[in-house]
């Protein structure tokens, strides 16, 4: 039995220590939000924030979460749209979508870390495969929000 | 000259000869009008017809006949419907339309008969007679071949336009006016004179009571609302909250989870396995044997792919144990020069004119297996319990589900209850059936719960149908002025319709009929030379073969735009001014080259290193011309700078859409280009996960820009005209850089090194 909070809900499960996060998430908790792509922590379609941050749940064990704090993308944008979600409808992002959430994990991530990030950074920390190459918006949208970072 | 060359295509697949039974002929326009049977109102809800749904509160639920994977057709098809209704846009929803024949993808079928309309032979009556059987079989509700706007067109507006007819109706009716002085405008019906005004959602209850017309007069273009002018998309707001259900996030009471592992040789089979050693293990339900596969059902996913792992199998591998991707490409090397080759296109004698031509260039051309890599691995959850049977799986064709799932359920085809979920990419992979069939299965065995099947992204990669590896020979004549009097090509591999059939109708395949798509692009090529010959030889292999965005011009565009850019350079001429030179009589085409040129600034000065190379590619009745540019570094490595485009689709729908195609279908494009390759060892696809089947990421993404140009062309299609033609403005522009020219994909960084 292991205990966690997701998006401030403290949740008990009962599941095998190596269960990864996504699949706790997905099949214990009903949290589809966060999604499978790989289940090698390569694509960052199930990226999620561990204690605020980024992370790849898909190989994330249960054992290993313990009391760091589980934010998802349901969690993310809970009370009104996260800035990263808006930018990503005000930009048209997502085609299919389906690694969109996990894209917007990374991003989001990414910005608190570094609000005004460079190409070069951008380019290292945001690895996640999108098969629709919604790539050009992802960056045009990143760039705008990097900049209503310095003009602010 | 599209119509000639189209009537040159013997026969194609007679699976999609289904167009005659659904032919605009058979299914009147009042049919396609028509409520269908499965239609489901909730309270509150009316129907003026088939296609959408009015509230009470004016809301509009558009009722979308094909499936949305990003390409915005959810949006698209709601604005054509809303367009000629004069709805509120901001009212206006979505919803996955029931099966129904009036659903029926009529445009996917046309484009894939091989006979015009009009064409009365006896090949063609008998084609369409065949076409009927399997039509009516099959159904043909689906997603494909770029056509859902093309085919939503006329059937959707007319929708529109109808209801919006009998709501003035029903206005005009209880304000005792007159019928022609009400106008609408936002879904409200107003009468200026008496300044009296009703909502669509408060006039619907009475319309419902009059005849639909069938004829109703369209909006003319000058006239359009929401046609042609971006609007943002309805399904993204749910994609950027997670709330957006794929089909992998269907839950349903009480169900379980198979994880599946298949023979990994090509057409192997289970010989046994030891399901007493994970018996024990947690959540285990059940092992259930298929004859391909074997699949563990626990009560998780987590649970039923671990005890899978420790499940001892044993696979009778079959013939195909030894096969290799160097005894395939033997193959088609044998088979270029030595196999029966079909006639695709023959304009006066080719083989004559290289007697006595002033120079003779040969080249040629190879590219490999690709796999889909949809970001939403293969997935399907079906019940089957009390002689009913329901699926839920995101796909492309939800009527081939139905009968699919019916027949491997032994459930009455209309008895079978499909949902159509999001799909997380389909690119074609999503036509196929393999996972139906396996929940199907998995779950009439199980006989009550549902159960849903998942595929790991090894199993994705190594158990696709793959878009085929091909060869092409070519062999052209220049004049003395350089101009080109002759071209022959000859192109080898198997093919996609052909394997599909062997999938779903194995008893109407054939290897008797020719596929289209083997040779479109190429026999099709508007360079208008004299002199031309177009050949496939159909060389089969056990490797699944199937249709991936663009099909047959994914590689005849990169093997035609870059052999014809090796014939501009034998003739010592500027590529696009050479390319231009041989399109006289096509003005749509010259534009759309001029246009990309123009844009991206063709025949400025580059610096050492780089290079600028363009390509040229109708596909889906949509011209597109891109301009890539590269930088080549001394030891190989290739950055793709920027990539300009240009595209004539005919009328637009929602240009942001357009944009947002071709930047997809360009990155796809060079995904292959630059990574993607399948190559098989024993039977087996060598590769796995992602990092042995890379692609493009935001790192390697270069700038594009996307021109749509204005025109009254009949519609084209959007989601695969923007894939062809970037390998070869890429090779081009590689060959411009270091005087390399490539002749096979992905691109090797040994094969450009100065």
């Amino acid at each position: 039995m292991f205990s966690l909070k997701v998006n401030g809900k403290v949740h008990q499960v009962d599941v095998e220590p190596q269960t990864p996060l996504l699949w706790v998430l997905r099949d214990a908790l009903g949290l589809t939000g966060t999604k499978f792509g790989c289940g090698v922590a390569v694509c960052g379609a199930c990226t999620l924030h561990l204690g605020g941050v980024p992370m790849r749940s898909c190989i994330t064990p249960i054992s290993v979460v313990s009391d760091h704090e589980v934010v998802t993308i349901e969690g993310l944008g809970a009370a009104r749209l996260h800035r990263v979600q808006q930018a990503w409808i005000d930009h048209q992002v997502p085609q299919c979508g389906y690694c969109q959430t996990g894209m917007i994990m990374a991003v989001s991530g990414l910005l608190q870390r570094t609000p005004n990030p460079s190409d070069a950074e951008i380019n290292e920390s945001i690895t996640n495969i999108c098969r629709c190459g919604a790539y050009p918006r992802i960056r045009k949208a990143i760039r705008a929000l990097a900049g209503a970072n310095t003009g602010a | 000259m599209m119509k000639k060359s189209r009537r040159r295509f013997v026969i194609a697949g007679v699976l999609l000869g289904g167009a005659a039974y659904f032919g605009y002929r058979f299914l009147s326009k009042r049919d396609r009008l028509a409520k269908p049977a499965s239609f489901q109102l909730k309270e509150n809800e009316l129907a003026l017809n088939g296609w959408f749904k009015i509230s009470p509160d004016n809301t509009v639920t558009v009722m979308a006949p094909r499936q949305e994977m990003g390409q915005g057709i959810y949006t698209a098809l709601a604005m054509l419907v809303a367009e000629d209704l004069d709805a509120d846009w901001s009212k206006v929803k979505v919803q996955q339309a029931p099966i129904d024949k009036m659903y029926a993808n009529i445009t996917l079928l046309t484009d894939g008969l091989p006979f015009d309309a009009e064409d009365t032979s006896y090949a063609a009556s008998v084609a369409r007679r065949v076409g009927y059987s399997l039509g009516d079989t099959l159904g043909v509700q689906a997603t494909g071949g770029s056509t859902s706007v093309r085919d939503g067109w006329e059937s959707m507006r007319i929708a529109g336009a109808s209801a919006r007819a009998m709501l003035i109706a029903a206005a005009a009716t209880r304000w005792q006016v007159a019928a022609s002085e009400c106008t609408t405008s936002n879904g409200v019906v107003s009468h200026s004179a008496s300044g009296k005004q009703a909502s669509y959602g408060e006039l619907a209850a009475a319309a419902v009571q009059l005849p639909p017309p069938t004829e109703p007069t369209l909006k003319e273009r000058k006239n359009y609302v929401l046609i042609g002018k971006s609007q943002p998309r309805l399904d993204i707001p749910a994609k950027v909250t997670g709330e957006a259900v794929f089909g992998l996030d269907v839950r349903l009471p009480d169900m379980l989870y198979a994880a599946i592992a298949q023979c990994p040789v090509f057409g192997g089979t289970l010989k046994s396995f030891a399901e007493e050693k994970i018996q024990s293990m947690p959540g285990v339900a059940r092992v259930v044997a298929l004859p391909n596969a074997v699949a563990v059902v626990a009560n998780s996913y987590w649970r039923a792919k671990t005890a899978l792992l420790a499940l001892p199998i044993v696979w009778d591998e079959g013939a195909n144990a030894k096969l290799d991707s160097t005894a395939i490409n033997e193959q088609f090397k044998r088979d270029l020069e030595t196999g029966k080759a079909g006639s695709y296109r023959n304009d006066g004698d080719a083989v004559a004119e290289f007697g006595r031509a002033a120079k003779v260039i040969e080249a040629e051309y190879r590219v490999p297996f690709l796999a889909h890599a949809t970001m939403e691995p293969i997935n399907c959850t079906a019940r089957v319990a009390n002689g009913g049977c329901e699926v839920w799986t995101s796909n492309q064709a939800p009527s081939l589900v139905q009968w699919i799932a019916g027949k491997t359920a032994g459930v009455e085809t209309s008895k079978v209850v499909v949902h159509t979920p999001y799909l997380g990419g389909g690119f074609g992979r999503r036509a196929e059936m393999d996972a139906v069939v396996q929940a199907v299965t998995i779950a009439k065995e199980l006989n009550g719960p549902p159960v849903k099947v998942v595929w790991s992204r090894e199993e994705d990669t190594q158990h696709d149908m793959y878009r085929p590896a091909a060869m092409a020979k070519f062999r052209a004549a220049l004049d003395g002025d350089g101009k080109p009097t002759a071209w022959w090509n000859r192109i080898v591999g198997p093919s996609v319709t052909l394997s599909f059939m062997e999938r779903i109708v194995p008893w109407a395949a054939s290897d008797m009929m020719q596929d289209k798509t083997n040779a479109e692009g190429a026999a099709d090529m508007p360079y208008e030379i004299a002199n031309l010959k177009v050949e496939h030889v159909l060389s089969p292999t056990p490797i699944p073969v199937g249709f991936w965005r663009s099909v047959g011009h994914s590689y005849n565009g990169f093997f035609k735009e870059s052999f014809i850019d090796e014939l501009a350079h034998a003739a010592s001429k500027d590529p696009f001014e050479f390319r231009r030179s041989l399109l006289q009589q096509h003005p749509r085409h010259r534009k759309v080259l001029e246009t990309v040129a123009e844009k991206a600034g063709w025949g400025t000065p580059m610096e050492k290193g780089t290079g600028r190379g363009i390509a040229l590619h109708e596909s889906f009745h949509s011209i597109v011309a891109q301009v890539a540019e590269v930088v080549v570094s001394a030891d190989g490595v290739i950055q793709v700078k920027r990539v300009v485009c240009a595209i004539d689709c005919g009328p637009t729908i929602n240009p942001d859409t357009i944009v947002a195609q071709m930047e997809s279908g360009i990155i796809f494009g060079l995904s292959a280009a630059l990574f993607g390759e399948i190559t098989i060892k024993d039977g087996r696809v060598e590769q796995g996960n992602f990092p042995t089947y890379d692609m493009v990421r935001l790192a390697e993404t270069p700038t594009i820009e996307v021109h749509i140009i204005d025109s009254d062309a009949a519609l084209g299609g959007v989601g695969e005209p923007g894939t062809p033609p970037i390998a070869p403005a890429l090779a081009n522009a590689i060959f411009a850089a270091t005087g390399k020219r490539i002749r096979q994909l992905p691109i090797r960084g040994d094969a450009i090194k100065a």
